[in-house]
């Protein structure tokens, strides 16, 4: 696996292996030498949740940890801040060894630096939406009237606004979350740990709360950790991801890296059914421009040029490159019958056009009914391709070839760069 | 001695558990001296505080103590059984025996909740604790109600040792089934948060815990209840004493005020408690 310090990183994993039965040394070893998991437990009576794992996660970063169900992704999880503390290996918080912590030193990591949602929220029915949210503070004993601010500040954040002295059980299953969500905000910790948050709620909801998520990461900028076995969210929501098997995790990338260069066969499985629209960006789907009108050029030649390529539109940019806007052919006859010189001073039609790092699937809508194929621009509002339907459906079904690692090599650049 | 079937000679049981109270009553007499002293002191002190106002005035406190915990229907129940024990003269017994009952009720659930507590903390103190209250509920009560004469002598501290026996189980196990229940995630988001033990214990397993807590107690209270008669056997005063002195007289009128004024404290008892568990279950 690959390894790499860098100085950056907030959590530090490293080699960490969780046991759970007697023979921890002997499992260790057999599950090393090549064993698999259901065989080493047959014969040692002890499951090794977790196998040298190993990875780091950057300031700010969403950092998802994948993987079907007893895949030990939610183990490791739990060995970030202590509530399962590992075999064997170390978890370095800044320079703090978290396996190796005293009670005591736990506890105040668990209430300053690193707060946690859960699948099943574990909210306490007995009290109300706000005292559930500013349940951290109080175990952290901060006095009541600051908790209080704090917790209406979450509340706000997570849009629960109004239902401060509401009852846990009047409340639904993605509302609950929420309040989740608030009880783990509230104490404005840097680190979030977040443990299958919303995979009990149903897809429209689930969809809502993962909406909801990302417009607070991007207001909030936390250190995330996001479990999931659900492959669409953590390509929606992370930046990195590490896919689990059996305790191990066989591959760590960026979502475009996992997708085009599947480790292993288990991981190529995994991503067989992901829906490209998703994840693949506009610049995957961009053919260089063929066709298009200088802002100098005399009508006429645009005309020709049109009715060579069979085009009833066309894109005009200036001498910079930069898109100024789009003509359809009818206007463009008009110009010819009024002797204009050339299309400057004349009124341009807005051009649909999307900036290379929008999601495929935002792209879809835009060519849908119309001829004209969709500018990509730059920052500069420069033209630097264009989506027509053809490139869009064939960057939509084809796999990105494994063997064109230049392109692949270009592509993770941009993407970690984002 | 009587030889049993197998061959093998008989266990002396009784014989070790006379020489075990012989045992006690000689070494340990000034602790048991103390014990004595301790829980006659509580119930005296609850009878004087019981018997301390004039009865109209205790009768308005005990209804308006029901109408405040429960609903006024309740508490008319309660004004009117009260005032039926009022006039038929069974006034003074029945403070007493309401004095006793509390003070078992205490000293069950000053031992049993942290019992309850220890037990569902420590493995070791469950296995322990459990087959012990399998014992003390299931032992007839004359087996150790004569020892408890043999150390404590006749009177209200021994039947209260009795009612304590035979009424704090319930304590225990429904503080612990109460623990038991509160949800695993529930408590790994409060240690995710850093909540100390003891801040689980205060902040999140006790309330959610407490409906369930709560009808212990409501059953500690009904079984000491159901002890008023055999207690009154080793001396307790109260109405329990007055259904006995029927017993003996053969009488049948004054056996049923005495038992319908148990019946009609249990009944206030019961729905004071109960309502207050449920009324706080609703909330949550």
């Amino acid at each position: 696996m690959r390894m790499s310090k860098s100085k950056d990183a907030l959590i530090r994993v490293e080699n960490v292996s969780k046991t759970f039965g007697k023979e921890k040394d002997k499992a260790l070893e057999l599950r090393r030498s090549g064993k698999n998991k259901d065989e080493v437990e047959v014969e040692t009576k002890t499951t090794v949740a977790i196998l040298d794992a190993s990875f780091e996660v950057k300031q700010g970063e969403t950092f998802v940890l994948i993987g079907l169900s007893g895949s030990g992704k939610s183990t490791l999880l739990r060995c970030l801040n202590g509530l399962i503390p590992p075999t064997e290996g170390m978890v370095y918080l800044e320079n703090d060894d978290i396996a190796h912590l005293g009670k005591k030193q736990l506890q105040h990591i668990r209430r300053n630096k690193m707060g946690m949602v859960f699948q099943n929220v574990g909210l306490l029915p007995n009290r109300t939406v706000l005292e559930n949210i500013t349940f951290g503070l109080e175990i952290n004993g901060i006095p009541a009237h600051m908790r209080d601010k704090k917790g209406r500040d979450a509340m706000e954040l997570v849009g629960l606004n109004g239902q401060a002295y509401k009852r846990i059980h009047e409340l639904s299953g993605g509302m609950q979350q929420r309040v989740g969500l608030a009880r783990a905000l509230a104490s404005n910790q840097e680190i979030l740990l977040m443990d299958e948050p919303f995979s009990a709620l149903d897809p429209l909801i689930r969809r809502e709360m993962q909406k909801l998520f990302l417009d607070i990461q991007d207001e909030i900028h936390k250190t995330v950790i996001f479990v999931t076995h659900d492959l669409d969210e953590a390509l929606t929501l992370g930046q990195r991801a590490a896919v689990m098997k059996d305790g191990e995790i066989v591959q760590i990338g960026t979502a475009e890296y996992i997708l085009s260069q599947p480790a292993t066969e288990y991981v190529k499985k995994l991503v067989q059914d992901v829906d490209y629209s998703k994840i693949r960006q506009a610049k995957s789907a961009m053919s260089t421009v063929d066709v298009f009108a200088l802002e100098h050029e005399s009508p006429q030649v645009v005309l020709r040029r049109m009715k060579a390529k069979k085009r009833s539109s066309i894109l005009v940019v200036n001498e910079m490159q930069t898109l100024i806007g789009a003509l359809p052919i009818e206007r463009v006859v008009e110009l010819v019958e009024f002797h204009k010189q050339d299309l400057t001073n004349v009124k341009l039609e807005r051009p649909m056009c999307v900036h290379p790092a929008v999601a495929l699937r935002e792209v879809i809508p835009l060519l849908v009914n119309r001829q004209l194929p969709v500018a990509v621009v730059n920052e500069q509002n420069r033209l630097i391709g264009q989506i027509d339907k053809d490139s869009l459906i064939a960057s939509l079904t084809e796999q990105i070839d494994v063997d064109s690692g230049n392109v692949n090599e270009v592509l993770q650049k941009e993407v970690s760069q984002r | 001695m009587t030889m049993a079937i197998t061959g093998i000679p008989r266990i002396p049981l009784d014989d070790w558990s006379n020489d075990f109270i012989d045992y006690l009553t000689e070494s340990f007499s000034v602790v048991f001296d103390v014990i004595n002293t301790m829980i006659s002191s509580v119930i005296d002190s609850l009878e004087w505080l019981l018997m301390l106002p004039p009865p109209l005035v205790m009768l308005f406190l005990i209804v308006g103590l029901s109408w405040w915990l429960t609903n006024w229907k309740i508490a008319a129940f309660t004004a009117f059984g009260l005032f039926l024990i009022m006039n038929l003269g069974l006034w003074q017994a029945s403070m007493l025996t309401l004095s006793l009952v509390l003070a078992s009720t205490i000293i069950s659930l000053l031992f049993g909740i942290p019992l309850g507590i220890l037990a569902h903390r420590f493995d070791r103190i469950k296995a322990i604790v459990i087959p012990l209250l399998d014992i003390m509920q299931t032992m007839p009560a004359f087996v150790y109600l004569i020892p408890a004469v043999i150390l404590f002598g006749l009177g209200n501290v021994t039947a209260l040792i009795a009612t304590f026996i035979f009424a704090m189980p319930p304590a225990v196990r429904l503080t612990l089934l109460g623990l038991q229940q509160v949800p695993h995630t529930t408590l790994e988001a409060a240690e995710a948060f850093g909540a100390t033990e003891w801040q689980k214990l205060f902040k999140v397993q006790l309330p959610l815990a407490f409906p369930m807590i709560m009808s212990g107690v409501n059953q500690v209270i009904m079984l000491s209840l159901s002890m008023v008669v055999i207690s009154s056997m080793v001396g307790a005063g109260g109405l329990g004493a007055e259904v006995l002195r029927s017993i003996s007289l053969l009488d049948v009128g004054l056996g049923f005020i005495g038992g319908i004024s148990v019946v009609i404290i249990a009944i206030i008892l019961d729905r004071m408690t109960n309502f207050s568990a449920q009324k706080k279950a609703n909330i949550s």
